[in-house]
């Protein structure tokens, strides 16, 4: 198609998009009505716990698997009428790589770009094109099982692009990689949405979703419990976070602070090592806080006092902490 | 410099609005390069296809002579085993084709594949007729090493049982692919090969007569379409074009691979699979 699709306004929009997967213990719903918008231009993260939704609803988005119900349109072609118009304008770099370790890296991306329907000389153009700008041209003949694991990542986004997507999809682009290479790939989704791609990613990296994403979407059980920029997101804790070591007194700690009159919110975690509470202005809390659990004869270990991160935003929409579930 | 400038538009529209029928075919001709320059560059596994039936030859067919005449097949000993065992080469070597799909879903090179705007067909047809090209070239080396052996060769025989062969890879083949796609896993894989391949062996008449068979065993034989193929494959390569099994052994064969193909196609089009 030649139709030129606006590269700003709305690239991906979905209404109340699921998808179901047939298990031995009954059915099992990984995505449960997903309502997305992402704008051109921007790099959208998709923040979750592992099992959250992430990859199947981004699967969905790149025309691999069906939506068991829902609607959605990528880059101006409906998901479910136009899915080879969905293929033509987007790219989708997958998870766990997408190279043959016996093809070389040349190789691979010039049957991509004659795959995406590119003739011979355009698609060895393009190739060069691409090792140039990831700087793989030293190792563009070697056959990929040769590849570092940051050279090969470079590699499998540089596929997602031979035919200059509109949308970029990247699946956990940075797993994986050590810090180094990660921030190389930073740069690179960077430097892909400056030149007008939108990139949608996925990641479980708190770091990652703050430093790298212009908005972002928190998943988990298959629902989106938060969305917004990373400020915005912070924003909705609103206040301070203090945690409190309290060495197996979790219960009295906790019950003390609640009757605090500038505690807005109080949680212990699963251990009982940590009570975490929410505070509009830490830096007084924090004193008051100190002589009451003096006065009770309660002695704590530690004594923090956050920002809000968006560890923080998850903690309060789902009870559980994303380090946790990471680790 | 951008990696991505999406202002300049690399594929031109006459690329993409071509016929579905001439982005089959072209799809299908890039899927067949690739996997045949990957398959070369590992020879050995050329190589590795038709050790089993080298040993065969070597090793078991002396020990037919004596059989052979005693169930009058009218040809001499190896003349009637070789086209046999190039038929065992297509059955086998065809057969475990789907380990290398089985491998490619693990490195992801599928799923890249599957959101391109790529023929569905072409995934499967591109990799069954590069099967086809390894079958026959083992198949020519096998026959070439047989001759030593006093193995009598008539080209055009030689060349119409090719075809033959051609036809059961194209049987084997996309069900291979089709249940390696299904099953994604080795360790099921496997199994369901070596169950289905070694009772089409053992049934087809490939290593001895069937005629030496007792009347039930006959009966599976004559159920099993590759006895066909088998007899197909022997009357074409000794020449002796009056034989009914021709045109039975080929109109089974190629109906079969009409409906492998078809199934298989399917299957790769099937969003989920």
């Amino acid at each position: 198609m030649t139709s030129p699709t606006p590269i700003r306004g709305t690239m991906i929009a979905t209404t109340d998009l699921r998808r179901t997967f047939k298990t031995r213990g009954g059915p099992v719903e990984a995505v449960a009505g997903v309502d997305l918008r992402v704008e051109g231009g921007e790099i959208f993260g998709f923040l979750g716990p592992n099992g959250a939704g992430k990859t199947t609803t981004l699967r969905m988005l790149a025309t691999l698997i069906t939506p068991t119900a829902g609607e959605a349109t990528v880059a101006g072609a409906d998901l479910r009428r136009q899915p080879q118009l969905v293929r033509q304008r987007i790219g989708y770099v997958p998870q766990g790589g997408s190279t043959d370790p016996a093809e070389t890296g040349r190789g691979e991306l010039v049957l991509q770009g004659r795959l995406y329907g590119m003739n011979r000389g355009a698609a060895e153009a393009r190739a060069a094109e691409i090792l140039a700008v990831l700087d793989l041209e030293a190792a563009a003949d070697r056959k990929t099982g040769t590849y570092s694991g940051g050279m090969r990542r470079r590699l499998d986004v540089g596929l997602g692009i031979v035919h200059r997507p509109q949308v970029l999809f990247l699946d956990e682009p940075t797993t994986g990689l050590d810090p180094q290479a990660r921030a190389r790939m930073w740069e690179e989704i960077q430097r892909l949405r400056d030149g007008g791609t939108t990139v949608f990613l996925t990641t479980h990296y708190l770091e990652e979703a703050d430093a790298l994403c212009d908005r972002l979407a928190i998943i988990d059980h298959g629902r989106i419990v938060a969305e917004g920029t990373s400020d915005q997101l912070k924003q909705k804790v609103a206040g301070d976070v203090v945690t409190i070591g309290v060495d197996g007194a979790a219960a009295s700690v906790l019950s003390l602070v609640e009757s605090l009159p500038f505690v807005r919110e109080a949680s212990h975690d699963a251990d009982g090592g940590f009570v975490r509470l929410y505070v509009d202005r830490g830096e007084t809390a924090v004193p008051h806080l100190l002589r009451s659990l003096d006065a009770a004869g309660l002695a704590p270990t530690s004594i923090a006092l956050n920002k809000p991160s968006l560890d923080d935003v998850f903690l309060r929409q789902t009870g559980r902490s994303l380090r946790e579930e990471a680790a | 410099m951008t990696a991505n400038a999406v202002a300049t538009p690399l594929i031109r529209p006459d690329d993409i609005e071509r016929s579905p029928r001439m982005r089959t075919i072209r799809d299908t001709w890039l899927i067949f390069h690739r996997s045949l320059v990957l398959t070369i560059r590992q020879p050995v596994w050329i190589i590795f296809g038709i050790m089993y039936p080298v040993l065969y030859l070597v090793l078991f067919g002396p020990l037919l002579n004596g059989a052979i005449s005693q169930a009058g097949a009218g040809v001499s000993a190896y003349n009637w085993f070789v086209p046999g065992l190039l038929v065992q080469i297509a059955l086998f070597g065809t057969a475990f084709g789907g380990f290398g799909l089985i491998a490619e879903l693990r490195y992801g090179v599928v799923e890249r594949m599957r959101v391109t705007p790529m023929s569905r067909t072409a995934m499967l047809l591109g990799r069954s007729l590069r099967d086809v090209v390894i079958l026959l070239t083992q198949a020519l080396i096998m026959t070439v090493l047989a001759i030593p052996f006093g193995l009598h060769i008539d080209p055009a025989g030689i060349a119409l049982t090719f075809a033959v062969l051609a036809l059961v890879a194209l049987v084997v083949a996309p069900l291979s692919y089709s249940a390696a796609l299904i099953l994604k896993s080795e360790d099921a894989f496997a199994p369901l090969v070596q169950g289905v391949v070694m009772p089409l062996l053992l049934l087809s008449g490939i290593l001895l007569p069937m005629a030496l068979a007792p009347d039930w065993l006959r009966f599976l034989s004559s159920i099993n379409p590759l006895t066909h193929a088998v007899d197909a494959a022997r009357a074409l390569f000794n020449s002796d074009w009056a034989s009914p099994e021709i045109g039975l052994g080929v109109a089974i064969t190629g109906a079969l691979a009409v409906a492998a193909v078809w199934i298989a196609s399917r299957t790769f089009s099937r969003a989920n699979a």
